[in-house]
C-alpha cells in the first residue's frame, strides 16, 4: 500500500494522521465541558429541571468524546518517542518539562473528576459534583494551555541555549519559554475555535430536533444557547486571527507567504487572492483571482506597502503551498460562515422567530460539524506551514525522526489508519446515534447499568418500573432490551 | 551546576518516573486484569459489575502511563529515545491494545446488539497491551544496544524466549491483580468465582516470577554478581525474602474469606517485584550502558519540574483517593450513576 514512500514521508503521514485524528476530540470536549459546567450552574441557581436534562443529554456525548480523546491522546503522547526520537532526545529538556505539567496539571485533573462527573451524581451531592465538572472542565483549559505552549515554542523557539552534546537545553527563565511569541495568539484562536465547533455542534443538534418539533423546549434552550456562543465570540474569532495572522507575518513570514499565494514580492501593495492554483514548481500562482493590494490593506494597513514574496526564500527553505493556501482559505470561509449564521439568529431573534425560521435552522445544521473542519484546516495551516522545521529554523523535519525502517513505520501507519477509521467512526456512530434522539424531561445521563435508578451498595434490586426509561425488566431481575435481537 | 546537587536530583528523578511506573502498574494492573478475565464471568450481570467496579477509575489509573511516558521523556530525554524505537513494534501494539480496551467501556453500553463485540475487544485489547508492557519490560532488562544517541540493535531483539516470558508473568500479575480486586468490589458467586481465579494467577504470577529471576541470574553475568556475591547479597537478598513471606500470606488471605486483603498483598507483591527490578538495573536506565546521569535532563528541567511534582503530587494523590472513596465498598448492582 505504501510502496516506494520513505520512512521519514511514512512517519510524519502517520503523525499528521494521528493528530488530525486526536485533535477532533479536545477541540470538542474542550467546549462541551464548560457548556456542561454552564448548564449545571444554572440548574443550580435556577432549580429549572430543563437544565439538568440538557447537562444529561450532552453528559452521555461527552463520555464517549472523552474517551476517544483519551486513548488517542495516549498515541501522541509516545509518538513522540517512537516515531521522532532524534526530536526528542534533542528537545526533550525544553518541552518534556511543559509535557510533563500537563499531565500533572490537566489530564489528572480531569480523569480524577470524570467518575465523580459521569457516575457521583447521587454519592456525593450537587455541590460537590458541579466542583467535580468544573475541576473537568479546568482541566481541558490547562491542558490546552500546555500543549499549545509547546506547539507554539516550536514554531517560535526562544529562551534556550545549545548544550554540547546537541540538546535544547532551557535558559534563564522557563516564563520566557512557556509565554512564547506566538503562544498568546495561538491560544486564544484554538481556545475560541474550540467554543465555536461546540457552539456549533449543539446548535445544529437543536437546529434537527426543532425541525421535527419547533415545540420542543429543550430543543429550543440549547438552540438559542449556541446561536448566542455564534453571535458573540465568532466575530471575536475573526479578531483573534487576524492578530494571530500578524504574529506570523513577524515571526514566521513563510508561513504567510503561503497561505497568501504570494510567490513573487510586490513592491507597492500585495493583492489578495481569492483563488488559485499553487505551482511550487513553477513558483507561481496559477489561474490567480485576486483583489489588488487588499492583502497588504489587511497585513500592513497600508494599501501600497510592500510585501516580500517566496521569491526572496531559498527553495529549501520553503513550506508546500498548495496546502497551506487552500487549508487557509476554507478555514477563512467557515469562519465568515459563522459569523453570518451568528447575525441571522440574532435577526431572527429580534424578529421573535428564532425558533420559526426553517431555513435558519437548516443552515445552523448544515453548519453543525463546520467547525471541525475548520479546526482541521487552521492545523494544517500552521503545521504545514512551518515546514520543512519541526522546531522552526532549528531543526529539519528531516533530520528530527527515529533510525526506523519504512516497513517498520508502514505497518504501524497501517494499523492505525484500520483501527482509528473502525473505532472512532463507531463512537462517532454512537455518538450521532445519541444525539439523533430528541432531548425530553428525565433524561438518564451516562448510565451504567441496564436500568435507571440508584442504589445504594450491596442491595440486590428488586424488580422496577420506570416510566422514562425504554427498558424492562422481568420478576427474575435479568434486563432485557428493546433493542435486543430476537 | 555543582556535580553533586545535580547526582542528587538525577536519583530523585528516577524514584519519581519508577513511582510512576509503579503507581500505572498496579492500577491499571488491575483494569487490565479485569479484562484478561472477562470472559470468565457471566455475559450479563457479573459482567456489568465487573467493568462497573473500575468505570469510574480507569481514566484516571491510565494517567499514570502518561505521566510515566511523558516523565521519562522530560526527565530522561536520551532514555526516551532509545527505548520506544527499539521497543516500536510492542509500544505500538500496546497503544492500539489501549485503544479498544478505552473506548469499550463506553460502547458496550451504547450498543447491546454488539456487546459481545465490543466485550471481546475489551479482553483483547486489556491482553496485548498487558503482554506488550511486559515483553517491553524484558526487552530493557535485556539491554538495548545503543550507539551515538540512538537505538542500534536490530528489529526483532524485543523478540526472544525472556521477554515472552516477561510478558507472560505481566498478563498473570495484572490478572492476579483483577481478581484480587474484583474480590474485594463483588459478592456472591461472582466473587466465588473471582477466589478461584485469584488462586490460579497467583500461582502462575509466583512461577513466572521465579522463572524470570532465575533467567536474569542467568542471562547477565552482572545481575548474577549483583544478586549472588557479597557485600551487595546483603542488599538485594531481603527482596527475594520478602517477596516469598507476602507470595504465602496470599496464598493463605485467598482460603479465607478476607475481601480486600489478597488485594493489598497482590499490591505488596508487585512493589517487590518492582524493587527486585530495580536492585537489577541499577544505575542504569537502559541497561547495559546507559545511566540515569548519561540520560538525564539538565538540572533545569530537572528543577522546574520537581517543583510542579512537588505541588501537584500530594493534590494528585489526595483528589485520586477521594474519587475511590465515593465509589467504595461493593459495586453497585446498575453500575455507579
Amino acid at each position: 500500500m505504501f510502496d516506494g514512500l520513505d520512512a521519514l514521508l511514512l512517519a510524519r503521514i502517520q503523525f499528521a494522521f494521528t493528530v488530525s485524528f486526536h485533535f477532533f476530540f479536545p477541540a470538542f470536549t474542550i467546549g462541551l465541558a464548560s457548556y456542561l459546567a454552564v448548564l449545571e450552574g444554572l440548574w443550580l441557581k435556577t432549580g429549572k429541571g430543563l437544565y439538568l436534562d440538557l447537562f444529561k443529554y450532552w453528559v452521555k456525548i461527552f463520555a464517549i468524546t472523552f474517551a476517544m480523546g483519551v486513548v488517542s491522546g495516549i498515541v501522541m503522547s509516545y509518538q513522540f518517542g517512537t516515531n521522532w526520537s532524534v526530536f526528542s532526545d534533542l528537545a526533550g529538556p525544553v518541552i518534556g518539562p511543559l509535557m510533563a505539567y500537563e499531565v500533572l496539571t490537566a489530564f489528572f485533573l480531569e480523569a480524577g473528576f470524570l467518575g465523580v462527573m459521569l457516575f457521583g451524581m447521587n454519592k456525593v451531592g450537587k455541590k460537590l459534583h458541579f466542583a467535580a465538572t468544573l475541576m473537568v472542565a479546568l482541566g481541558t483549559f490547562v491542558s490546552a494551555f500546555w500543549i499549545l505552549s509547546v506547539n507554539s515554542w516550536m514554531q517560535t523557539p526562544v529562551g534556550f541555549e545549545m548544550g554540547a552534546n546537541g540538546q535544547f537545553m532551557p535558559g534563564e527563565s522557563w516564563l520566557a519559554i512557556i509565554f512564547n511569541p506566538s503562544f498568546p495568539y495561538r491560544l486564544v484562536h484554538t481556545v475560541l475555535a474550540a467554543y465555536l465547533t461546540t457552539a456549533f455542534v449543539v446548535g445544529g443538534v437543536g437546529a434537527w430536533h426543532l425541525l421535527y418539533d419547533k415545540a420542543n423546549m429543550h430543543a429550543r434552550k440549547m438552540f438559542s444557547m449556541a446561536m448566542w456562543m455564534a453571535a458573540i465570540v465568532a466575530p471575536i474569532q475573526i479578531v483573534a486571527g487576524d492578530m494571530h495572522g500578524l504574529n506570523t507575518l513577524e515571526h514566521q513570514p513563510q508561513k504567510v507567504m503561503a497561505m497568501e499565494g504570494h510567490y513573487e514580492s510586490h513592491p507597492d501593495g500585495a493583492p489578495l487572492y481569492l483563488f488559485g492554483i499553487p505551482n511550487d514548481e513553477e513558483q507561481r500562482l496559477d489561474y490567480a483571482v485576486g483583489i489588488p493590494k487588499l492583502s497588504s490593506l489587511i497585513l500592513k494597513h497600508d494599501l501600497d506597502a510592500p510585501l516580500a514574496g517566496l521569491d526572496t526564500i531559498p527553495d529549501d527553505e520553503q513550506p508546500p503551498v498548495f496546502m497551506v493556501f487552500w487549508a487557509f482559505r476554507i478555514m477563512i470561509a467557515i469562519g465568515t460562515a459563522m459569523m453570518a449564521v451568528g447575525v441571522w439568529s440574532l435577526l431572527a431573534r429580534w424578529r421573535g422567530k428564532l425558533y420559526e425560521w426553517r431555513w435558519l435552522h437548516r443552515a445552523a445544521l448544515v453548519m453543525g460539524p463546520s467547525g471541525f473542519l475548520a479546526v482541521l484546516c487552521g492545523w494544517i495551516t500552521t503545521e504545514v506551514g512551518r515546514q520543512p522545521y519541526v522546531i522552526y529554523g532549528l531543526l529539519r523535519t528531516a533530520d528530527a525522526a527515529s533510525p526506523l525502517a519504512a516497513p517498520a513505520v508502514a505497518t504501524s501507519l497501517l494499523a492505525f489508519i484500520l483501527v482509528y477509521f473502525a473505532v472512532f467512526g463507531a463512537g462517532v456512530w454512537y455518538i450521532l446515534h445519541l444525539m439523533h434522539k430528541a432531548p425530553h424531561v428525565g433524561e438518564l445521563g451516562a448510565k451504567r447499568g441496564d436500568k435507571g435508578p440508584i442504589r445504594t451498595a450491596g442491595i440486590t434490586p428488586g424488580p422496577t418500573q420506570d416510566p422514562t426509561d425504554a427498558t424492562t425488566r422481568d420478576l427474575s431481575g435479568t434486563k432485557r432490551e428493546p433493542e435486543e435481537r430476537p | 551546576m555543582s556535580p553533586e546537587i545535580n547526582i542528587d536530583l538525577t536519583m530523585i528523578w528516577a524514584f519519581i518516573i519508577a513511582f510512576a511506573v509503579f503507581a500505572y502498574v498496579v492500577m491499571d494492573g488491575f483494569d487490565l486484569g479485569i479484562g484478561i478475565l472477562f470472559p470468565t464471568f457471566d455475559p450479563g450481570r457479573e459482567r456489568d459489575r465487573a467493568m462497573n467496579s473500575i468505570a469510574p477509575v480507569w481514566d484516571g489509573n491510565e494517567t499514570w502511563l502518561v505521566l510515566g511516558g511523558g516523565g521519562l521523556f522530560a526527565a530522561f530525554p536520551l532514555a526516551y529515545a532509545v527505548i520506544l524505537p527499539a521497543t516500536y513494534p510492542l509500544i505500538i501494539a500496546m497503544l492500539l491494545g489501549l485503544v479498544f480496551r478505552g473506548v469499550a467501556f463506553e460502547y458496550r453500553w451504547r450498543d447491546p446488539s454488539h456487546r459481545a463485540f465490543w466485550d471481546g475487544a475489551f479482553t483483547l485489547g486489556s491482553l496485548v497491551a498487558a503482554m506488550a508492557q511486559g515483553m517491553t519490560l524484558g526487552a530493557l532488562l535485556q539491554g538495548i544496544e545503543v550507539e551515538g544517541r540512538a537505538y542500534a540493535g536490530s528489529w526483532f531483539d524485543w523478540l526472544t524466549p525472556y521477554t515472552l516470558l516477561t510478558g507472560l508473568g505481566t498478563v498473570a500479575g495484572y490478572a492476579l491483580l483483577g481478581a484480587t480486586w474484583l474480590i474485594w468490589k463483588l459478592d456472591g458467586d461472582a466473587q466465588a468465582h473471582a477466589r478461584k481465579l485469584a488462586k490460579r494467577a497467583a500461582w502462575a504470577t509466583l512461577a513466572l516470577m521465579g522463572a524470570v529471576s532465575v533467567y536474569n541470574v542467568l542471562l547477565n553475568t552482572d545481575y548474577a554478581a549483583r544478586w549472588l556475591t557479597a557485600p551487595e547479597i546483603y542488599f538485594a537478598a531481603p527482596v527475594p525474602i520478602l517477596t516469598a513471606v507476602v507470595a504465602i500470606a496470599m496464598l493463605r488471605a485467598l482460603k479465607t474469606d478476607r475481601h480486600s486483603k489478597p488485594f493489598w498483598l497482590a499490591l505488596l507483591l508487585f512493589f517487590f517485584g518492582m524493587a527486585g527490578l530495580g536492585v537489577t538495573i541499577w544505575p542504569n536506565v537502559v541497561p547495559p550502558d546507559v545511566t540515569i546521569w548519561d540520560a538525564a535532563a539538565p538540572e533545569r528541567s530537572q528543577v522546574f519540574m520537581l517543583v510542579g511534582v512537588a505541588i501537584t503530587m500530594p493534590l494528585i494523590i489526595a483528589y485520586t483517593a477521594w474519587a475511590y472513596w465515593v465509589f467504595r465498598g461493593k459495586v453497585d448492582d446498575e453500575g455507579y450513576h
